[in-house]
């Protein structure tokens, strides 16, 4: 029995039954939202009693509500973590003085900016990773890719609550382009390049989740500082769920790695051509997929040197990841900070001024987070007793943003020729046979409790369920 | 070994293996149990209380692992911090080790009132309630060694390395509390719950001239943070505007907010004579504390609540009135809800709470009206108040007027709190 009630077409706890304004606004674009979700939600899933974790409330106890949904009635809605009381801004310019419960008119065009950027970004990863269902190595698996979909597709609600109420016309028609941008579409592609890519493979799926998602950790960490109080509100509650999304990453990759390491001791190999001839992912081939979505999702952050991100900063639009925790003077005038740059065939360091070099700063904290997971996989690859070690590659390398793009780096952080560079990309960077190999393995297992041949079971099921728990009733 | 080491409890550990370091748990726990490094979430077993906030909103399930084991065992931060999977539970035979039965019944950890004291000591001002503090300690208070380290001593400090210091108020707020832990290796320092000690921070002052020692109270028993070793600890909130809200940055504060383990710091005293409890086992507490002056209270606290799980010690009351401005800004407000009610009587006190009228200690105090007059009226029962200067006329004044609702005279009352050392005040 499902514990969740459908009463309210839009839950919330932002009072939107006495805001007419907002109401209106809303009920227009949602069935616009619904629509957008039939066309590029999961494909051929509209039938399935999901079971799902749904937020009631924003306490512990209310907002993991489990129970079995059918997905297009997911309880989509609106909600802000409670507000603190006299808030105070933190950093910046402002420092000391009240949060704004509003707008400042002169940072009006600034905030609308990060909300849509950031706002484009959950649409797009429901787009990305439509096709996926088709190809799912379990029902547990299928499970979280839909509690994945749908908490993005709340976290798009989220973000255009915060147009609809603080943005007027302008905000609304954000709130429509929203729905139609696509990703990958030429002509009206999302705003950030990395949600083009296409997630062709649970693999893809799998490092997307870890890494790409974990760059959301970090954008909405820092956004959750922001003096802007409905955004810093929201930002937290989104944070809370955005933590399953990285859970589904960490422990697929590191499923995958389980179940390969379990093959290279059965047969007594660590060749590639024999694991694949296993129907297993060889541990290269990972290497080359985490080198791909680790630079990609680097690149997320921006240029290393940006007075876009000063601007924000300063005006105290975003914060730095756990800003409230660090002990300086949170305004950072004077302060510098090392970025690196290529020069006559170097990686060498340069000081600029630290207010500038913000987005390096979210990046650097950011890949100490990202290695922190992958020495986490090396675990599961020493307990098997097996000489290999995944990395993640330098941060020069397959750059495209900042002024490490268009510099050719090794992973391990060489500058190289381009003919170098075009020699050696297959074994850098996952090839056209890597990806058509790893796409053969993926064929739908969906009975309870069996999986597929290159993914180990999870630990321990969902909601402490068992794995072979009944995730999705079809038809 | 001392029977309190021998209690059992139930420890909550986060599962290193599945754990995926997303920092919901940190970021849910209201006690600021949850911590982290690039390895591992842990949790502090000092702090946690047991509320479960942190369960349902774990995505992979791995806050969810508890061990019962004898708290002289309880994993420390840093050893969670190097693990790489948890370990198994004890086995009946380790437990017996330690002293304890293997099916023994965890209880509640321990009582952990406190805030920090950044006490200038001798508050004699022009205040009418000082003429009621005590100048001696009640008459079963233990002999105090003072001024072992200082200026006129033969050591002129002593040194001691940090072994703790976690922050123990919500990240965010404007303040932040540390717990520290300092430890004296081999050198003697004996102490009492409520002396204090001074540290003297390094470097100068704008002149030149070496910085003065700074005075906190102990927030530990006299058997030490952990019992049987030579250590305390001191509660201190960064101080970072004066009593006039203007801006300052506090010297020792941020010096000792800012320790890392293995730093060491130099140690003067320890101090007081008076601020002492009594140790005969039908006397009574009552304590009184807003926000930051609980240091000693906590001290106390643990003291008696040592004596009365090691069988020795059958009675008197504890009665604790404790202000802040809201919970969150109470450090290890839950353990100290996790005390056996009839081992202490706790009031609290908010002033911010939002949507709820300001109560401060005296308010609370009023409604008790009818137990601290017969505490009042009890030769056993002592008193005790720390905290800012601006709460001790209030708290006097109320209970000049308890005394005076139950039909006592206080000017006899008040005069025989301050002769037989029942009253101690300690603000600043």
């Amino acid at each position: 029995m499902s514990t969740i009630s459908y009463s309210d077409k839009i839950p919330n706890n932002v009072n939107l039954s006495e805001d007419r304004t907002l109401q209106r606004a809303l009920e227009q674009w949602q069935p616009n939202y619904l629509a957008w979700w039939d066309d590029m939600g999961p494909d051929g899933s509209q039938n399935f009693d999901v079971y799902l974790r749904t937020a009631v409330s924003v306490d512990p106890q209310g907002w993991a509500q489990f129970g079995h949904v059918k997905m297009p009635d997911y309880r989509w809605g609106i909600f802000l973590n409670p507000g603190e009381k006299d808030r105070k801004i933190h950093f910046g310019d402002h420092k000391g003085e009240d949060a704004w419960q509003d707008v400042p008119g002169e940072y009006r065009a600034n905030l609308r900016r990060i909300i849509v950027t950031q706002g484009d970004t959950e649409p797009a990863s429901v787009e990305q990773q439509r096709h996926l269902g088709l190809t799912c190595p379990s029902q547990y698996d299928l499970r979280n890719l839909f509690q994945v979909n749908v908490e993005e597709g709340r976290h798009l609600w989220a973000m255009v609550y915060l147009l609809h109420k603080y943005f007027g016309r302008d905000g609304r028609e954000e709130g429509e382009a929203l729905l139609e941008r696509r990703s990958g579409n030429q002509d009206n592609p999302r705003i950030l390049q990395a949600f083009n890519e296409q997630t062709p493979d649970w693999l893809s799926f799998f490092m997307f989740t870890y890494f790409t998602d974990r760059d959301g950790k970090f954008q909405l960490c820092a956004l959750a500082e922001s003096s802007f109080d409905p955004l810093a509100r929201t930002t937290k509650f989104m944070l809370t769920e955005e933590a399953h999304h990285m859970f589904v990453g960490e422990s697929g990759i590191s499923r995958v790695i389980q179940r390969t390491c379990a093959a290279m001791n059965e047969l007594k190999t660590d060749d590639p051509k024999k694991l694949r001839e296993a129907g297993v992912i060889d541990l290269p081939t990972l290497q080359r997929y985490l080198n791909f979505h680790f630079s990609v999702t680097i690149d997320l952050f921006g240029a290393d040197e940006s007075s876009n991100a000063a601007t924000f900063y300063s005006t105290g639009l975003k914060g730095r990841y756990e800003e409230g925790k660090r002990v300086d003077d949170h305004q950072l005038r004077g302060q510098t900070y090392k970025v690196l740059q290529a020069v006559g065939g170097k990686l060498v360091e340069r000081e600029v001024p630290m207010l500038n070099a913000l987005n390096e700063v979210l990046r650097d904290d950011y890949i100490a987070d990202s290695r922190a997971g992958v020495e986490r996989w090396n675990k599961v690859i020493e307990k098997a007793g097996i000489p290999f070690r995944l990395k993640t590659p330098h941060k020069a390398f397959h750059r495209s943003i900042g002024a490490l793009s268009g510099v050719k780096v090794s992973p391990e952080g060489q500058v190289v020729s381009e003919a170098e560079w075009n020699a050696k990309v297959d074994d850098w960077l996952p090839s056209g046979s890597d990806r058509a190999f790893v796409a053969s393995l993926m064929g739908r297992v969906v009975e309870p409790g069996q999986f597929a041949n290159w993914i180990a079971p999870p630990v321990m099921g969902i909601n402490r369920q068992p794995v072979d728990f009944e995730y999705i009733r079809f038809g | 070994m001392d029977m309190a080491d021998a209690a059992v409890i139930k420890q909550h550990l986060i599962d290193p293996e599945i754990c995926i370091r997303c920092n919901t748990c940190e970021a849910t726990c209201p006690v600021q149990a949850i911590t982290h490094d690039s390895r591992n979430y842990v949790v502090d077993a000092d702090k946690c209380n047991f509320c479960m906030a942190c369960i349902p909103p774990c995505p992979t399930g791995s806050i969810d692992n508890w061990r019962t084991l004898p708290r002289i065992k309880a994993y420390g931060l840093a050893e969670q911090l190097g693990w790489d999977e948890l370990p198994a539970e004890l086995s009946p035979e380790q437990m017996a080790e330690s002293g304890v039965a293997a099916d023994a019944m965890p209880v509640a950890e321990p009582a952990a009132a406190s805030a920090s004291a950044s006490a200038t000591t001798g508050s004699e001002a022009a205040f009418n309630s000082a003429q009621y503090n005590a100048t001696l300690p009640p008459w079963s208070a233990a002999h105090a060694y003072v001024n072992l380290y200082g200026p006129k001593a033969a050591e002129k400090s002593v040194t001691a390395t940090v072994t703790g210091n976690v922050r123990v108020t919500e990240v965010g707020r404007e303040y932040d509390t540390h717990h520290v832990v300092l430890d004296f290796g081999t050198m003697p320092f004996p102490v009492l719950e409520g002396q204090s000690i001074g540290i003297v921070p390094p470097g100068t002052d704008a002149g030149g001239r070496p910085h003065h020692a700074r005075q906190y109270s102990i927030a530990s028993p006299r058997n030490g943070e952990r019992p049987g070793y030579n250590n305390l600890s001191l509660t201190i909130k960064r101080v970072l505007e004066d009593h006039q809200g203007q801006p300052v940055r506090g010297v020792a504060s941020n010096y000792m907010c800012d320790l890392k383990v293995g730093d060491t710091v130099q140690v003067i005293g320890p101090f007081g004579t008076t601020f002492l409890m009594p140790n005969h086992p039908k006397s009574h507490l009552v304590m009184i504390c807003t926000g930051t002056g609980s240091a000693p209270m906590r001290a106390m606290t643990e003291w008696r609540r040592r004596l009365r799980q090691s069988g020795k010690f059958e009675g008197g009351k504890l009665m604790l009135f404790f202000g802040a401005r809201t919970k969150e800004e109470l450090p290890y407000f839950g353990p100290l809800q996790n005390l056996p009610k009839d081992f202490i009587d706790i009031n609290f006190a908010f002033s911010r709470t939002q949507g709820q009228p300001k109560r401060y200690v005296q308010h609370t105090m009023a409604e008790r009206a009818a137990d601290l007059a017969a505490l009042l009226a009890d030769p056993n029962a002592c008193f005790y108040v720390c905290g800012l200067k601006a709460m001790e006329e209030g708290v006097v004044a109320t209970l000049r007027d308890i005394a005076r609702g139950a039909g006592m005279d206080w000017d006899t009352v008040g005069a025989t709190l301050k002769r037989e050392g029942r009253l101690h005040l300690e603000t600043y």
